[in-house]
């Protein structure tokens, strides 16, 4: 069995979480330390050979947004750490701020010293507020132990981190709308450019991460870039959380390094599908990833290889899904969570999400037609292409992949064959 | 400079262009809706969007700059596609029946779609909004369903008014534009000066029509007499289709007199009169009589609006009426009595740039004739439907001269229209007044223009006068706040509630800062051109003190051109 490798979850149930000197003890701060001995353009030099890109979604090279806002031209700079994990069945970053917050802390540090920043946001997912004791007792004793605040470590670096929340919209995880929610505006996006490096929060240039992300930046610096590539493929170093869910044996977080192979973490890290079952699908990258059919899996798991399956890795959550369900009553499902969670800003998300969710259900009951599935293709089309934001982006996903990999399940719908899921009666929802 | 292709042509353009005006300067017209000259940017209808070369996505052109290089397809099959499924999915939320619209005919949304070519019922399952229509102001009428979401109106409340009436409740599908709690717009703080109508592109929200109430009265036989106020003249021509700022004051008195108006009276001779109540109040209060600074009252959004956010600051308003007011008051008794008509039998109407009159008039207060004062009051917009519905062939109608006795105005009178115009019409007269002797040179530039807040010093031989002129009520509030602080410098201030003063108003056609520029133009050169140009040397003025008031703030003057205010900050509650 493949033996995981504990990076970002070294501390886990090793440590007390809310205390700094623990931290130290096991190695922590060190990262830090060196970054401050380095000027900004070192630590990005650093960050950019390591090949670190973003654990949020779009897998952007962080050096890249840390370049961009370092030079910008309004002095005043923010760190944002979005800690608002809103994808369904995605856990990792819980898992990180409840047992290792100094390691987001001092990633933060980092990016701030990186882009010359001395205020950094954690925007707390709502559902998460019973972590607020955690973490602030871990920035208490990091700030006691001169690691955050005023003049860190003596040289003269100064750097706040604060706490925010907002009312559990998941598209505040969206930069921008987390932007406006922070700003206390209702929590919805703005159009780019201008692209928050430049104008972000408060209009300031404002570089965002993922708490994964910057979770790396500690080991980058303090193991070096070198040791960080050997990690990992090529264009995607480094290790990964994994999300495990749905129909499978051993659930819960995985660290894996890059590039592990999708159907050996389900078979032999999760002991592949109960009660005799046989895999129907695989959904990567949460509620907004691809579906993908049994015939796929052995795929790679690193960035631009899922990007190529027409989904994304994103936050790396991998929901199984055994023959016991339809992907049309999955993709129905999906889409019932994206039109509640359209913010209603823009026209093709608000609309859009409500209608293909009524033409994918008409099917589901059997009332479909070949030409509801010609208007779901091309309405899907319209979102991913002309939404505001990679909410309404994300919508289409599922509904595109899953017709393609899975077409003979939606015409099965359309003939009014039997489904057990859909329609256990006489071709009608139950 | 950048290079970039649109549709094949090459285009240059500066810096910071956005796609869209490096496209319309290339005679490239692309549809948009939430897009509007005069406000931000706002990217949320996404019906602009474009195919740029080498972008996955369809990026909207109202927001993408242009840059070095770029390759833009404006209608490639895509982008006609991506466009027609967005407004097919607008479609699915609004009425199918343009016919019974207000709006039909000048309807962005129904332009687009026109233009894109939508003749077909919506592809999607039609989802009409339950909320019901909301008839309770006496100004704007707000229909949910028509609401295509686009924020124009609350960008313009917010930002020009800074009032804040309405914003976007519930979220995704069952997002709304509404008011706090879901209130009446008549509970609310709105002052019903109409700009969100003016920003508008569908028929959510609509004037509250009075043409039929008119159809009534000409029914049971009532005597119509009618005013038509100085801005009309401007903005009249332009709402039936013609280049902004054409002047038609001559044909607009022959259509009202066509559509079966009797009398047509001009509302720059009630202008003139308010010159003479308000300059003499302003000499009184500089005397000692009454608090400084004193502001003008001709604007009823922004009464009301000082009603509801400053009602212990009412006694800096004049207690002159608005010219309407004052109008209604003389037409059903000095009127009356001369033409020996029974005050009962008149239907009074004023023809206004403005939404907000139509709540003035209906103010119980304003009927010192012994009858409601004003009966009607009509929009620039609801005239031109009139005119149109009576089949008017407007642009060939000859001239007509106003009645007597009160159709003479006075240039100083015409230019109330425009922000600044009072002041300069009350400086003319108190000028003369106090000096003896004409300003010499009777335009006065500082108090013209559309910079937001214009102030200007004028030495009457020794007594120096402060004055300041506002527009948009959230400007005005600045100079509210200096009152409400004790360190207000000024002696007389004009505030009117509209960007741009009435010309700007909301019974307009819909307005953009050139068009509005237009219109400025016309009033000021149309101004020059007439006889007499100082309120006080208007002879119907004369007559008017000679013959019926006696003198300026007389006892029968302050009956029936005066008012009062009230306490309205119960709205805000």
């Amino acid at each position: 069995m493949m033996e995981e490798l504990h990076v970002l979850l070294k501390n886990r149930d090793v440590i007390d979480p809310t205390s700094a000197q623990a931290y130290v003890d096991a190695g922590g701060y060190q990262g830090l330390r060196r970054a401050l001995s380095l000027s900004p353009k070192e630590i990005i030099e650093e960050v950019r050979r390591s090949g670190l890109r973003g654990r949020g979604g779009a897998g952007f090279p962080t050096y890249r947004k840390m370049e961009f806002t370092s030079q910008a031209e309004d002095p005043v700079r923010y760190i944002v750490c979005n800690a608002d994990e809103g994808e369904p069945g995605t856990n990792k970053d819980r898992i990180l701020l409840s047992t290792d917050p100094c390691a987001v802390f001092e990633g933060m540090a980092i990016a701030a010293r990186s882009v010359d920043a001395h205020v950094g946001f954690i925007y707390l997912r709502a559902e998460y507020s019973y972590l607020m004791p955690i973490l602030e007792a871990a920035l208490k004793s990091s700030k006691e132990l001169g690691y955050i605040g005023k003049d860190i470590l003596g040289s003269g670096f100064d750097f706040e981190i604060k706490f925010r929340s907002g009312a559990g919209a998941y598209v505040c995880g969206e930069e921008t709308a987390l932007f406006e929610s922070i700003e206390g505006k209702r929590g919805e996006p703005r159009f780019r450019p201008p692209f928050p490096s430049i104008r972000g929060l408060f209009g300031k240039p404002t570089m965002l991460n993922n708490v994964e992300t910057l979770a790396n930046l500690p080991h980058i610096l303090k193991n070096g870039a070198e040791w960080y590539r050997s990690i990992g493929t090529e264009n995607s170093p480094g290790t990964k959380l994994f999300t495990v869910c749905g129909n499978v044996n051993r659930r819960g977080i995985f660290e894996f390094p890059m590039g592990i192979n999708l159907k050996e973490l389900i078979y032999d890290v999760c002991g592949g599908v109960p009660d005799g079952r046989q895999l129907l699908a695989v959904q990567t990258g949460g509620t907004s990833g691809a579906i993908i059919n049994a015939d796929q899996i052995d795929m790679t798991l690193d960035i631009d290889s899922v990007s190529a399956s027409g989904g994304r890795l994103g936050c790396g959550t991998i929901l199984v899904i055994d023959d016991s369900n339809c992907v049309v009553d999955i993709v129905l499902n999906n889409l019932d969570f994206f039109r509640e969670e359209s913010c209603g800003k823009c026209t093709p998300c608000r609309e859009g999400g409500t209608q293909l969710y009524n033409l994918v259900r008409r099917i589901s009951e059997g009332h479909g037609t070949v030409q509801d599935l010609e208007n779901i293709e091309s309405l899907a089309w319209t979102l991913r292409t002309t939404s505001l934001c990679g909410l309404g982006h994300s919508t289409a996903v599922p509904v595109l992949t899953s017709i393609q990999n899975f077409r003979d399940a939606y015409l099965r719908h359309i003939d009014k064959d039997f489904c057990p899921v859909c329609a256990q009666e006489g071709g009608h929802r139950k | 400079m950048i290079h970039l292709t649109i549709d094949h042509q090459p285009v240059c353009v500066e810096e910071g262009t956005t796609i869209l005006e490096a496209a319309r300067k290339a005679n490239i017209s692309i549809p948009t809706l939430c897009y509007h000259e005069d406000q931000q940017v706002k990217a949320v209808c996404r019906i602009c969007v474009v195919e740029v070369e080498g972008m996955a996505q369809l990026p909207t052109a109202c927001s993408t700059p242009a840059a070095e290089g770029m390759v833009v397809h404006t209608a490639s099959p895509k982008v006609l596609k991506a466009r027609k499924n967005i407004l097919s999915l607008i479609f699915a939320r609004h009425p199918q029946n343009c016919l019974a619209c207000q709006k039909s005919g000048q309807c962005e949304l129904q332009k687009v779609a026109q233009d894109v070519g939508i003749y077909k019922p919506a592809t999607f399952d039609l989802e009409l909004r339950a909320t019901p229509d909301d008839n309770s102001s006496p100004s704007v009428r707000r229909n949910h369903q028509k609401c295509i979401l686009c924020m124009r109106c609350v960008d313009v409340c917010e930002k020009i008014q800074g009032l804040h009436v309405m914003d976007k409740e519930n979220r995704g599908f069952h997002s709304i534009v509404t008011t706090p709690y879901g209130k009446k717009l008549v509970d609310t703080n709105c002052v019903n000066c109409g700009q969100c109508i003016q920003a508008c592109p569908t028929g959510a929200l609509t004037i509250q029509d009075d043409r039929e109430n008119i159809y009534h009265e000409m029914e049971k036989g009532k005597v119509l007499v009618v005013q038509v106020a100085p801005s009309v003249r401007v903005n009249l021509a332009e709402a039936l289709g013609e280049a902004p700022g054409t002047v038609s004051t001559g044909r607009l008195v022959t259509a009202l007199k066509r559509l079966g108006f009797r009398y047509v009276f001009d509302s720059d001779f009630s202008a003139d009169l308010t010159i003479m109540e308000e300059g003499t109040e302003l000499l009184r209060r500089l005397k000692g009589e009454g608090p400084l600074p004193m502001i003008t009252s001709c604007c009823p959004a922004w009464v009301k609006y000082c009603e509801t956010y400053a009602p212990d600051y009412t006694k800096h308003l004049s207690t002159a009426k608005s010219p309407q007011q004052m109008f209604g008051a003389l037409i059903k008794t000095c009127f009356a009595e001369k033409e020996k008509v029974d005050p009962e039998s008149i239907c009074s109407v004023s023809i206004m740039p403005c939404t907000a009159k139509k709540f003035e008039c209906k103010r119980p207060e304003l009927a010192d004739s012994g009858y409601q004062d004003v009966d009607y009051a009509l929009t620039v917009q609801e005239l031109a439907r009139l005119i149109q519905t009576a089949g008017i062939c407007f642009a060939d109608l000859p001239d007509t001269p106003f009645d007597d006795p009160f159709g003479l105005g006075s240039g100083a009178g015409l230019i109330f229209g425009a922000t600044g115009g009072v002041m300069e019409a009350a400086l003319r007269t108190v000028h003369t007044v106090v000096t003896g002797r004409p300003m010499e040179k009777l335009e006065y530039l500082p108090v013209r223009g559309f910079e937001g807040i214009k102030s200007a010093e004028v030495d009457l031989d020794g007594t120096v006068v402060k004055v300041a002129v506002a527009h948009g009520l959230k400007n005005a509030k600045l100079l509210l706040d200096e009152i409400k602080a004790g360190k207000s410098e000024y002696h007389f201030i004009e505030i009117m509630a509209c960007p741009g003063g009435c010309i700007g108003g909301g019974g307009n056609a819909p307005r953009t800062w050139k068009k509005v520029e237009a219109r400025k133009k016309a009033i000021y050169e149309a101004e020059k051109e007439l006889p007499v140009r100082q309120s006080h040397e208007n002879p119907a003025i004369k007559w008017i003190y000679d013959n019926y008031l006696g003198e300026p703030n007389s006892h029968l003057a302050h009956k029936l051109l005066h008012t009062t205010y009230r306490n309205r900050q119960d709205l805000l509650r």
